[in-house]
């Protein structure tokens, strides 16, 4: 518990998961035969299966988050940016974020009555507590991305923190690797970058892998909350098996092993039906001559903002179904 | 050089005719030349040896393809990569025989105001190449031509004036890195840019580069300012450095290579605007198992227009900015790690 507070509150926008990646290192070191990072930033780690039948599995889970990125700092040092990955302006509004130097500033917005409602993000802006361009220029420069600054907090068995989104999956497949002792099929541990800015990352670390099959684990929106669009997704009512989201549909045989393997070990699961949105896998399945691909997700509130909350229940049955998986393999 | 290449025509699939100018203009004689199926035109340069580099720059523009006549011989057309309000009254030339003709809307003599007024849809204006008639049209013009605009290179002032710029800035710095330097490396001439970034994908692919690096231009931000927001990049400033565009985030260590660089080389340079346009190198960096890739681009006005207008200071700084970092490059994997 304590590492996934740990991973969510570390700084990792898309193309900055450097700090991600170290503490995922740290951790899966003593566990993996061998572990490299790719020249995207990928972090893949083996295990090799007991039986040589050649058939590797991918696990995938990514390891950056949304972010904004600086495009200008005006004269009186308010930094101006626009978004990395899928920002929603009316989350974001006077919400705390940190650049990759430790600078901290506040989101603000233009309050003349002609800002737009609902405000876009060049109505925003970020105040790092400078009071001219000169100081602010020391500070954050055009280019730099900053990440929200939440700590994260447990609140009975549920998670709230930022970048749940997919941080909560690397947890996953990082607990799962230390859990499985035998692995029948050799299995990467795919810690993906980019996801957030178009599933860049999974592209090429499936095209080196180059598995027969693929399991990605990230978030999904829910059907649980007031007034919210029909989903039959409850938070604590277990992992989440992907039938379909809006670039991907899971392969009918993966799909069915991973019930048949949660039923069997009483592992509690719901079916998934993503109207918005999709996951590393949505590419994994498409690399070279393609991969049998499936996703298990983790039923999540508020993705995307910087509260995001899900159920450590539901975590613990993902890492369940996903160890018997990397255990007994997907060909059986 | 640069003008023969900024008035040859090449709309994105139709790249022949400037890839022909491209091969008569290498006079290197120490390089293989190959065009691949989609087009590209691939120049290798040197021994090949890893970390292998790709440099890549785009020869397609943007234009117009013809899709109808009408029976009074009037040429309907689709844009490729154009915005429609940039289209009244401009001059055309269309297909291999550089047909004349202009694009026509109703004088504002014959149109009611609020016609004047309307924004301009590409269905509500033609091609006229002064045809009388559909039969007289079809013979000297055929439904899937390309036209380009009618634009004269033109210098003044150290800066250059005329179409196509991008991305024949970009080509033109590459023909001569080919030319006068001994820089080993895959050079690439690509298709297809302006409609989704393609000939790069397949020229990656094929050549598995380490590090890519995609040379164009990119639009100026001078504006009139109408509150405290950018204006950069601009034109005569230096070349420009890409952190991230809606294609790629580039790789961080390439780009503070090059970035360091340019200032040791005392190297004029800016910043692009984040996130906006996408390059070749949104290709290249995704091909294969991934190319840790950069961009540097040219700052020129009014891009995908008739005329643009770039500095001659920045293609010199932008040839000089990618030679040394070329001369200079990391050659161990480990400086790499």
């Amino acid at each position: 518990m304590e590492l996934a507070m740990r991973l969510c509150e570390a700084y990792g926008p898309a193309g900055r998961e450097d700090k991600v990646r170290d503490i995922i290192l740290a951790e899966i070191k003593p566990f993996a035969k061998s572990i490299e990072t790719d020249r995207l930033g990928n972090l893949i780690a083996f295990l090799p299966g007991t039986e040589k039948r050649n058939e590797p599995i991918m696990f995938c889970a990514h390891m950056d988050e949304i972010g904004l990125i600086v495009t200008h700092i005006d004269k009186r040092g308010y930094v101006r940016f626009t978004n990395v990955g899928g920002i929603f302006p009316e989350k974001i509004l006077h919400q705390r974020v940190i650049f990759e130097n430790g600078t901290i500033g506040v989101i603000g917005v233009e309050t003349k009555t002609e800002t737009p409602k609902p405000f876009r993000l060049d109505n925003l802006y970020i105040d790092i507590g400078v009071d001219d361009r000169e100081t602010a220029g020391r500070k954050v420069k055009i280019g730099d991305i900053a990440s929200f600054y939440q700590k994260s907090l447990v609140v009975d068995d549920r998670l709230i923190a930022k970048a749940l989104d997919d941080r909560i999956g690397c947890y996953c497949l990082i607990e799962t690797m230390k859990r499985v002792i035998e692995n029948k099929d050799d299995i990467y541990f795919v810690f993906s970058v980019q996801e957030e800015v178009g599933l860049r990352g999974a592209r090429t670390g499936a095209y080196k892998v180059n598995p027969k099959y693929a399991i990605a684990v990230d978030v999904t929106t829910t059907g649980d909350t007031p007034e919210c669009p029909a989903m039959e997704i409850m938070i604590g009512n277990g992992t989440a098996i992907k039938v379909k989201d809006s670039a991907f549909l899971s392969h009918p045989y993966i799909r069915n092993r991973l019930i048949d393997y949660a039923e069997k070990a009483k592992i509690p699961y719901q079916l998934e039906v993503l109207q918005f949105g999709t996951t590393d896998a949505a590419v994994i399945q498409l690399v070279k001559e393609g991969a049998i691909s499936g996703v298990l997700s983790i039923p999540t509130r508020y993705v995307h903002s910087t509260n995001e909350l899900c159920s450590m229940k539901d975590v613990q049955s993902t890492i369940d179904l996903l160890s018997i998986v990397a255990e007994k393999g997907l060909n059986n | 050089m640069l003008g023969a290449l900024s008035e040859c025509n090449g709309v994105s699939g139709n790249e022949h005719e400037i890839a022909q100018l491209i091969r008569d203009q290498i006079k290197a004689d120490d390089c293989d030349i190959s065009e691949d199926g989609y087009g590209n035109l691939i120049v290798r340069k040197g021994v090949d040896t890893r970390p292998r580099l790709l440099l890549a720059a785009h020869m397609d523009e943007v234009g117009f393809v013809i899709s109808a006549v009408e029976k009074n011989g009037l040429l309907r057309f689709q844009t490729i990569g154009l915005s429609p309000n940039i289209l009244l009254a401009k001059t055309v030339t269309i297909g291999a025989n550089r047909v004349i003709g202009v694009i026509g809307c109703k004088p504002a003599h014959l149109s009611k105001q609020e016609e004047r007024q309307k924004p301009v849809a590409v269905d509500s204006v033609f091609i006229d190449i002064g045809a009388g008639s559909r039969d007289e049209a079809l013979k000297i013009v055929n439904i899937g031509d390309c036209a380009t605009f009618a634009t004269e290179f033109r210098e003044a002032n150290g800066l250059f004036y005329g179409k196509a710029f991008d991305n024949r800035a970009g080509c033109y710095i590459l023909i001569r890195m080919i030319n006068d330097l001994d820089i080993p490396a895959y050079y690439a001439f690509t298709t297809q840019e302006e409609v989704g970034l393609r000939g790069a994908r397949i020229v990656a692919y094929r050549i598995d580069p380490d590090i890519a690096i995609a040379v164009d231009t990119t639009a100026s931000g001078e504006w009139p300012a109408e509150k405290d927001i950018p204006t950069y990049p601009a034109i005569g400033k230096g070349p420009v450095i890409s952190v991230a565009d809606r294609s790629i985030i580039c790789d961080r260590k390439l780009v503070g290579f090059i970035e360091k660089t340019a200032q040791t080389e005392g190297i004029p340079y800016q910043f692009k605007r984040p996130m906006i346009g996408g390059t070749d190198a949104g290709s290249m960096h995704i091909a294969r198992s991934g190319a840790r890739s950069a961009v540097v681009q040219i700052t020129a006005r009014y891009i995908h227009g008739p005329m643009s207008i770039m500095a001659g200071v920045d293609i010199e700084n932008a040839y000089n900015l990618l030679s040394k970092t070329l001369q200079n490059l990391p050659k161990e994997a480990s400086e790499w790690n």
